[in-house]
């Protein structure tokens, strides 16, 4: 899935610059249904999350349903500032920390792991599919078979040892998945030619690779970061007595019946924005920039 | 690609698995290490107070099989995932084809595709729950039914129901069949389509005999991720049903907060079999790492 993603300016290859048969003229049928499909989809896709960032703005009189009532930020103030609706700050807190420590090692093992892939090895298949299973496999079993290994080697389950690890074992395969589109794309001939001018294994790594594939390096990190910001399932069974942001969601959905669940989708969902954001910015700035580069060369 | 020098066999092998150490040192611990604490927490006895005691027994085993509720929960877990299937490759599918074969320009169908792939990186949890003021039984669309006069009272089932559920599912999951299948459309060549567009192939027959059999690995890719998804979950259907409805899983975690852990791990076992069958199955249809490294 994740060939696209992995560098999107990067991926428009050649033969599909030019569009399908009938590319001139007047469209067929197909296309209304078909686009009118896509704006349903889209539609469907963000309608439901406008209406809770919308509905989280209410002033104290405000209910979980339309019509809106008064504008206001008490819901938010309340999110913060109430024992009731549990400890956001703090387990906002954990989260992020948490996010950026599974986003540099996902990083690094993913980039890694891309390299040693590349090759053929004696088991390589098997490291493959062992990693295919911690894609598929429930989280929720392997978070209990986490918790419970950790009750058994005597050790207390925290967000930063067992969550840590239980949330690699979602964010890594991901991220190896990405490199693979990102390192398919790769042309050896420059890591050859590095070789050629006298550069060892490092420098060819650190010189040519990682800017070459930086866009990629940008991608992994995005799907790092918000898997694990917004990892539940693994987490559930491993966290220890703090929570983590989505656990915290999670039990506001059982007991609090008040615009604050709003509030908190709505303080959540800017942080995976910005995140978003400045993710895809990136990765456009560094194609653009050497877009100009190559032209400025010609 | 070969490099100039031809690698001693063994020495490439130290090389690769140096590369891939620091991912096998995570799985091994939190994925294989788990999985074999389930399957050995399976066989356990227990006090019924949360104590495991070492042992060998299948009495979990018996428990699960025999007991009425076991078909049920596998019911409806089935029931959920061929919907949610059905729907989410319906959609996906011809979301792909829309922004590959009819968005003309290139730049526009990818930033049509990352509008389609940005809810991807936010809280699943906050997307299920922003289903509420819509479906609620005070929700949008009871209020619109009502003030067009097509209902008198409000509609029930909207939320906290099994179509609740599948709707949840759907909108969460679509996305994990749309990128595959844009990704292995995007890869046909356009000149095949001319050309049977030239041979008097009609749209049907292009749809039928180029693009179906091309997309089937992306497909297959989708379905992994779709069925995986929707087996393993538990908090969309406790959540979405209001607890009318369970799966598999969702009474795995029952199991769990009542420290029912043998007969918990059984049927988490036994889930994990089929889950490994059904993947294994769609697996022999599509060389899934050649596809993601092609």
């Amino acid at each position: 899935m994740s060939a696209v993603l992995a560098d999107m300016p990067g991926t428009v290859a050649p033969a599909t610059t030019k569009a399908i048969a009938p590319s001139k003229g007047g469209r067929p049928w197909t296309f209304y249904v078909l686009a009118a499909l896509f704006v349903a989809y889209v539609l469907a896709l963000y309608g439901p999350m406008f209406c809770i960032y919308i509905l989280s703005f209410q002033d104290i009189r405000g209910g979980l349903v339309f019509p809106m009532k008064g504008q206001s930020l008490h819901w938010f103030i309340d999110l913060f500032t109430q024992v009731r609706t549990g400890d956001v700050k703090g387990s906002f807190d954990r989260s992020i920390k948490l996010a950026v420590i599974v986003t540099i090692i996902t990083v690094v093992v993913s980039f890694l792991a891309g390299l040693g892939f590349r090759k053929r090895f004696r088991g390589d298949t098997f490291v493959f599919y062992m990693m295919i299973g911690s894609l598929v496999a429930p989280g929720l079993v392997l978070g209990l078979g986490t918790g419970l290994l950790f009750q058994a080697l005597g050790l207390n389950a925290s967000w930063y040892t067992s969550a840590l690890g239980a949330q690699l074992s979602w964010t890594l395969p991901f991220g190896v998945l990405v490199m693979f589109a990102v390192m398919s794309r790769f042309n050896h001939a420059w890591e050859e030619a590095a070789y050629d001018l006298g550069a060892s294994r490092w420098q060819s790594i650190w010189l040519v690779m990682i800017p070459v594939l930086a866009p990629g390096l940008v991608a992994v990190a995005l799907f790092g970061f918000t898997l694990s910001y917004d990892e539940f399932a693994r987490s559930l069974q491993t966290a220890g007595s703090l929570n983590t942001l989505p656990l915290e969601i999670w039990s506001m959905t059982l007991n609090v019946t008040s615009p604050s669940l709003y509030a908190l989708g709505t303080v959540t969902t800017i942080v995976s924005f910005v995140v978003i954001g400045a993710s895809l910015g990136t990765i456009v700035l560094i194609q653009k920039k050497r877009g100009s580069r190559a032209k400025g060369q010609e | 690609m070969q490099p100039a020098q031809s690698p001693i066999p063994s020495r490439s092998n130290l090389a690769g698995w140096l590369y891939v150490l620091p991912l096998v040192l995570v799985l091994v611990p939190f994925f294989v290490a788990p999985i074999l604490v389930v399957l050995a927490a399976s066989f356990f006895a227990t006090d019924g107070f949360g104590g495991l005691t070492p042992g060998f027994t299948l009495a979990s085993y018996v428990e699960v099989l025999h007991s009425a509720l076991t078909l049920k929960l596998y019911l409806a877990t089935i029931k959920f995932t061929v919907l949610t299937w059905i729907f989410t490759l319906i959609i996906g599918f011809f979301v792909a084809y829309f922004l590959v074969f009819h968005v003309r320009n290139q730049l526009l169908a990818i930033g049509l595709f990352l509008l389609c792939t940005v809810p991807f990186w936010t809280s699943n949890i906050i997307r299920m729950i922003s289903w509420i003021p819509l479906l609620g039984k005070e929700g949008l669309i009871n209020q619109a039914l009502l003030a067009l006069d097509v209902i008198r009272q409000p509609l029930e089932v909207l939320l906290f129901s099994d179509l609740a559920v599948v709707i949840a599912y759907v909108h969460q999951l679509t996305i994990f069949m749309i990128v595959p299948i844009f990704n292995s459309m995007a890869r046909i060549d356009k000149k095949l389509i001319e050309a049977a567009i030239d041979a008097g192939a009609s749209r049907f027959d292009i749809m039928r005999l180029i693009v179906v059999p091309m997309s089937k690995s992306g497909i297959a890719l989708g379905t992994i991720f779709v069925v995986s998804i929707v087996m393993g979950d538990f908090f969309v259907v406790k959540v979405m049903s209001g607890g009318g409805s369970a799966s598999v899983v969702s009474a795995f975690y029952e199991d769990v907060g009542v420290l029912q852990y043998p007969t918990a791990a059984a049927s988490a076992v036994l889930l994990t079999l089929v889950l490994v069958a059904i993947v294994a199955l769609i697996l022999r249809t599509v060389d899934i790492r050649q596809e993601i490294t092609r």
